[in-house]
């Protein structure tokens, strides 16, 4: 079950003709998919694309009707080794993922695929997770794009473009026989706008009618000598093909006057911004009536020289807005222009920044700079731009700088990794520090104070592969963090299997949560949800020891910080060889609760007798010395200014965000911190016997405090 | 070319057009920032606008600061704008902050501006990592914020909204959307604003009554009665002082000159809570020495800094924090009524609650009488074979019989405190801490205010406690290098300040490797 539902969006994947859809773009994309009529779609999720993959595995009837085969794909080299159905068959087919990482991951079947060409329409949706907010390293798709040549889409940040570019791309990708990708980016993938719909279309031929009618062809694999003719046919027939269709489609657009002295390429990602620089500069209105040429290149690679040529034939100067380094268009339109020695200054990188995200502020400066260059008479007066500089430059601005804090993402309120590493803080005040690696998912927060945990992540599932390295006897072993996700996603074999073939002696720790709680809650092969359509249920420590593990621990609790704590202390000093495993399990929080809590309030309501639990912090015990903060960094565990002249610190303090997961106690317990933490439990609906009991002690104890309270010194009093 | 340019008298190319309305929402994920701005969204599509929001959930959305971003214009004979996915610093027109230092974030970031800017911001705070994790106090300083916002806004809001829509029992969207109602800043009625949320199913009558107090509050301006406040407990009358009690209040008003009065007053309440009255005497007696020596150095000129220093500290010193406080404290009958209070607990609920400590055999030694204690702990073979024994985490069912008469019987040995090996420990430390800031005192009166102020780094329980005194000596033997320099105060100050940055000390240690380069 993942994060969200996406129950009423569903509904809106079954718009028809004329229909208005308002909504996310990763949706309007979804939608677009439907209508251009594929046969299946795969995919792996993560930020920005995850919507795309809830969705449709919310949407099972929608799919049903239309005879669309549903996957989520084991991770991107299995979605896109997917697509290889449309290499012989008339299939038009789909997978979305999260780039350049998936990209990475892809590669290899990518290549292949691109090698022999298709036969059915392909479509990549890579959400390019690039610029601000962006989780992953900043680089650009297009490099995938060009090395194995695949065509590669940049659509407006306009719902009604990406969709018919979709369309579009499908049949462009069966015209040159090439794979497609489309590129869109984070803030388009979240962006709200609408289009108007078409029906969808049920696939032409369907995975059924291909299982059906087996065909081959060996000139289509990749092996000598068809992979020689490959690269021609690409050079010859494909690249040609693709050409002609972007430009008798007019897949990219011109805007403006026809004639200017300068003119702005830019890919297509980039429109909005570019209008609203050009408005800044009074050169656009907002509707986008510019008044300088624009080129806008909703296709990227290839780039159409002879467009390209006849937009840059009458200009002094030309400008090319391209996001992202290094600048391949800049490059690609300079080979343009020199092959046919049109004159036509290229300016880009030089007035643009090299990296980062084109802000419509930072293309302001850009434009403004090419413009002052090649043609100051369009700026005329200069309308005054919009400019912060003053109020930033304010003394109590600049005094702000050394106020704010700095808040980066953590983890969530009861999450079950924050006492795994909790107990790993331990273990390292014990044992001293250690080599950590890190790896991608919730659990990478832990690098992040307060844990500072972890030196290195080199990926998705390969926490423990970046130990293989420290393999040898030392006083110390390696320790490599991987979540399940990472697990199921290629841990299993690059790390625990690598580990065991090689017979490593490192502590390999898998924080096992129910979910790749990371990119939404999505189910995964160890997910304990019963999933009717997915096969859950399966072990990690079976798969481990499976694939040789010897040494291999469960903990089903990760909440029991000394367990915690002794188990990893236990793996990092035994003489026990090979590697050792601690499989850390509890279920991802906000999934839990969004699962567990509607069952308790009901539960409430219908009378049942419900223990609930919260923790709290006696504030005239506390100390406030935050130790316990610096071994949690639990939201709801914050600090508090008592209104007491005798204390200069605030104490610690837990707010009714709460979830009771027992972390607090355990870790003061563990840690020997101080007593001032206690959880709270309130039987709602309680039997007889339990009030029965609460009466008896409760008057004993009433007693016993009024005995003591008399012989007290009333200090209320003392103002 | 460019001074050409600059010297040209061209009128613009054209104007810098009507922009679309921007609304920039600064908030924390899982904060439901994108609540408020499907319905903001949804507000203007309503009015037959073009609406654009854009967002950057990713890892953000796991408690970091994040920003959603709105553009919303109407249509022009059919033409639709175009939209712009990040915000111009300096071009936004209202800026819609979800908690106060994301408001100082929004400034920062140069969204908000005087020419434009309308800040709607809840002024509750959510306190930063950084800010949890100093052993001292790492709040952020807020006054920098409303400062900021005083330069930066052109219109603020700024009030509670967090409180206001607790009280409600909705979320801090509902509120902001009624702020932003009243701020009159985008040109559509307040029904409409309400349509929006009646539209949304769950929650939308809290929301309702959430919206219609923010915008009630905006509107006639009392920002300042915030949310209604819980009904305080009713307070039984005084009961009239005990003779004992009023004797030594009489004592502490005549003695003690007027600015030190309200903290004595304060020191004099904790320590006799924490023993009896003849502890709340002691306390006067040792504070009345420490006038004395304030009184020789002249320290009415200087509001006696020294004695209310004193006042402070010595309290905290006197109420140390030991087992049979702890057990006291856990066992009293108000303490229960609090816990009550604070989970709105029903009648018809029961509350239990579970204690989670970890004694370890130095605290049952500190228990001891003062001679069999010093005894035992020079038997350190005897000492760790009982320590296996006793330290362990024991989870304490605090209101079931059996461990309420274990603390209460632990709270009963207030009597026999005095006598015990842990009172002798801190009696000795606190004098010698006394004696040395009665010495410093005399030859330079910061430097004495200085060393009575290192008290604040003793604090917590075992190891936490262990680290705190082990700062609290090194911060005094570094004093100690310095005391004859002119600047010293200032070092002991700088001292103090390192020691409370981080827990392992690190700064600290800086500092007084600083200290030995030239002392």
């Amino acid at each position: 079950m993942a994060e969200r539902s996406f129950a009423r969006e569903v509904e809106d994947l079954r718009l028809g003709h004329g229909d208005t859809f308002r909504g996310e773009g990763i949706l309007a994309i979804t939608k677009a998919l439907l209508q251009s009529g594929v046969a299946y779609v795969g995919g792996y999720q993560g930020s920005p694309i995850s919507h795309l993959m809830d969705v449709l595995a919310d949407a099972k009837d929608v799919l049903d009707e239309l005879g669309v085969v549903f996957q989520s794909s084991a991770n991107e080299a299995a979605a896109a080794a997917m697509l290889s159905a449309s290499v012989m068959y008339p299939l038009r087919g789909a997978v979305a993922w999260k780039s350049t990482v998936g990209t990475n991951v892809a590669s290899d079947a990518l290549a292949n695929l691109a090698s022999g060409g298709v036969t059915g329409g392909t479509m990549i949706i890579v959400g390019e997770d690039y610029g601000e907010g962006s989780s992953i390293m900043q680089e650009r798709t297009h490099a995938f794009a060009m090395k194995s040549q695949m065509w590669l889409l940049d659509p407006r940040p306009d719902h009604e473009c990406i969709v018919n570019l979709i369309e579009k791309g499908f049949e462009l990708s069966e015209y040159s026989n090439t794979p497609v990708m489309l590129e869109v980016r984070v803030r388009a993938c979240h962006m709200h706008g609408s289009f108007v719909c078409k029906d969808n279309l049920k696939p032409r031929h369907t995975i059924k009618d291909a299982l059906n009618n087996p065909k081959r062809d060996v000139n289509r694999i990749v092996l000598p000598p068809a992979a020689y003719e490959h690269e021609q046919e690409k050079i010859k027939t494909r690249m040609p093909a693709a050409i002609r269709f972007v430009h008798e489609n007019r897949l990219n657009e011109q805007f403006g006057p026809k004639q200017g002295k300068v003119g702005i390429i830019m890919q297509g990602g980039m429109y909005n911004n570019v209008i609203r620089a050009l408005q800044y500069l009074g050169l656009s209105d907002a509707y986008g009536n510019t008044q300088v040429p624009l080129y806008v290149m909703n296709v990227t690679y290839p780039v159409i020289d002879s467009e390209v040529a006849e937009f840059c034939l009458d200009k002094e100067a030309v400008l090319i807005v391209e996001e992202g380094q290094p600048e391949y268009l800049e490059q690609a339109i300079n080979t343009v222009l020199r092959r046919k020695d049109i004159q036509a200054r290229i300016h880009g990188k030089d007035v643009l920044p090299m990296g980062g995200d084109y802000t419509a502020q930072v293309l302001l400066g850009g434009v403004r700079d090419f413009l002052e260059r090649c043609e100051p008479r369009l700026l005329g007066n200069r309308p005054p731009a919009p400019d912060a500089t003053p109020v930033l430059n304010h003394p109590a601005v600049e005094r702000l700088k050394q106020v704010v804090p700095a808040r980066p993402p953590g983890l969530c309120t009861g999450c079950p990794e924050r006492p795994i590493f909790a107990a790993m803080k331990l273990v390292e005040e014990e044992l001293g520090q250690h080599h950590v690696s890190a790896d991608i998912g919730c659990h990478l927060f832990s690098i992040l104070p307060p844990f500072n945990i972890g030196a290195t992540t080199m990926g998705f599932g390969l926490g423990p592969a970046s130990t293989s390295a420290f393999n040898v006897k030392a006083d110390k072993r390696a320790i490599a963090v991987m979540g399940d996700g990472g697990f199921w996603h290629n841990g299993l074999t690059s790390g625990i299997g690598n580990a065991v073939f090689n017979k490593h002696d490192g502590v390999f720790v898998i924080v096992d949560n129910y979910y790749t709680s990371a990119t939404g809650g999505q189910d995964i092969l160890s997910s304990r949800a019963t999933n009717t359509r997915r096969k859950t249920n399966n072990s990690i420590v079976q798969a481990v020891k499976g694939i040789g593990g010897q040494w291999v621990r469960q903990i089903d609790r990760t909440y029991d910080v000394g367990r915690m704590r002794d188990t990893l202390k236990e793996a990092l000093t035994t003489q026990a060889e090979g590697p050792k495993v601690i499989v850390a399990s509890s279920e991802c929080m906000l999934n839990k609760q969004r699962r567990v809590r509607p069952q308790i309030n009901k539960a409430i309501k219908d009378g049942v007798r419900t223990v609930k639990e919260r923790f709290g912090v006696d504030e005239d015990v506390c100390t406030g010395d935050h130790a316990c903060i610096r071994l949690s960094g639990c939201p709801s565990l914050s600090v508090k200014q008592l209104d007491d002249p005798l204390r200069d610190d605030p104490v610690a303090a837990i707010d009714n965000s709460c979830v009771g997961c027992g972390n607090c106690g355990e870790v003061a317990e563990a840690a020997v911190l101080c007593p001032s933490f206690y959880r709270a439990d309130v039987i709602h609906n309680p039997t007889r016997w339990d009030r029965f009991k609460s009466k008896l002690s409760m008057a004993v104890i009433g007693w016993l405090q009024q005995r003591r309270d008399r012989k007290r010194p009333v200090l209320e009093a003392l103002a | 070319m460019r001074d050409e340019s600059t010297r040209l008298a061209l009128p613009a190319a054209g104007d810098a057009t009507e922009r679309p309305i921007s609304i920039a929402i600064v908030a924390m994920g899982g904060q439901g920032g994108g609540v408020l701005t499907d319905w903001i969204v949804q507000l203007a599509e309503d009015q037959g606008w073009v609406a654009q929001s854009t967002s950057v959930p990713g890892v953000a959305q796991r408690t970091g600061a994040t920003i959603y971003y709105i553009e919303a214009m109407p249509p022009l004979d059919g033409r639709k704008p175009v939209l712009a996915l990040t915000p111009t610093p300096g071009d936004v027109d209202v800026v819609m902050a979800a908690e106060f230092m994301e408001a100082g974030r929004s400034i920062l970031r140069g969204l908000v501006t005087p020419d434009r800017t309308t800040l709607i911001a809840s002024d509750h705070r959510s306190f930063a990592i950084a800010e949890k994790i100093a052993p001292g106090n790492g709040i952020a300083d807020q006054g920098a914020v409303t400062g900021a916002i005083g330069i930066a806004a052109k219109t603020e809001i700024v009030f509670d909204m967090n409180a206001l829509a607790i009280a409600h029992g909705s979320v801090i969207s509902a509120a902001m959307f009624g702020a932003l109602a009243a701020a009159g800043v985008l040109p559509f009625n307040v029904e409409s604003f309400r349509a929006v949320i009646r539209a949304g199913s769950k929650g939308a009558n809290a929301s309702l009554r959430t919206f219609d107090s923010a915008l009630a509050q905006v509107q006639t301006g009392s920002f300042a009665a915030a949310a209604p406040k819980p009904a305080e407990a009713t307070r039984p009358a005084h009961a009239p002082m005990e003779p004992g009690l009023a004797a030594l209040v009489t004592r502490l008003k005549q003695q003690f000159p007027a600015p030190v009065q309200a903290m004595a007053l304060a020191g004099l309440k904790k320590v006799i809570d924490f023993q009896d009255l003849a502890y709340g005497s002691e306390y006067l007696d040792l504070l009345d020495r420490l006038l004395a020596a304030d009184r020789q150095c002249c320290g009415g000129d200087k509001a006696f800094a020294f004695t209310e220093a004193a006042a402070k500290y010595l309290a905290n010193a006197m109420a140390y924090d030991d087992v049979i406080r702890v057990a006291d404290l856990k066992t009293r009958a108000g303490r229960r009524a609090r816990i009550a209070n604070e989970l709105e607990l029903s009648q018809d609920s029961v509350l239990q609650t579970t204690e989670f400590m970890h004694p370890r055999m130095e605290e049952v030694i500190g228990m001891l009488p003062a001679r069999l204690g010093r005894w035992l702990g020079g038997k350190p073979r005897l000492v760790g074979w009982l320590d296996r024994r006793v330290s362990k985490g024991r989870r304490v069912r605090t209101y079931s019989l059996p461990w309420f008469l274990a603390l209460y019987a632990v709270g009963g040995f207030r009597g026999l405190r005095r006598a015990t090996l842990r009172h002798a420990v801190e009696t000795a430390h606190r004098d010698e801490w006394l004696a040395a800031a009665t010495a410093a005192v005399r030859s330079n009166y910061q430097l004495g205010v200085e060393i009575l102020q290192c008290r604040r780094l003793v604090k917590g329980y075992s190891d936490t406690h262990g680290r705190g005194l082990s700062k609290f000596d090194r911060t005094l033997a570094a004093i100690k290098l310095i005391e004859r320099r002119e600047d010293a105060a200032d070092w002991a100050r700088r001292l103090r300040e390192a020691a409370l940055k981080d827990s392992a000390g690190t700064e600290l240690d800086g500092v007084i490797r600083t200290i030995k380069s030239f002392a």
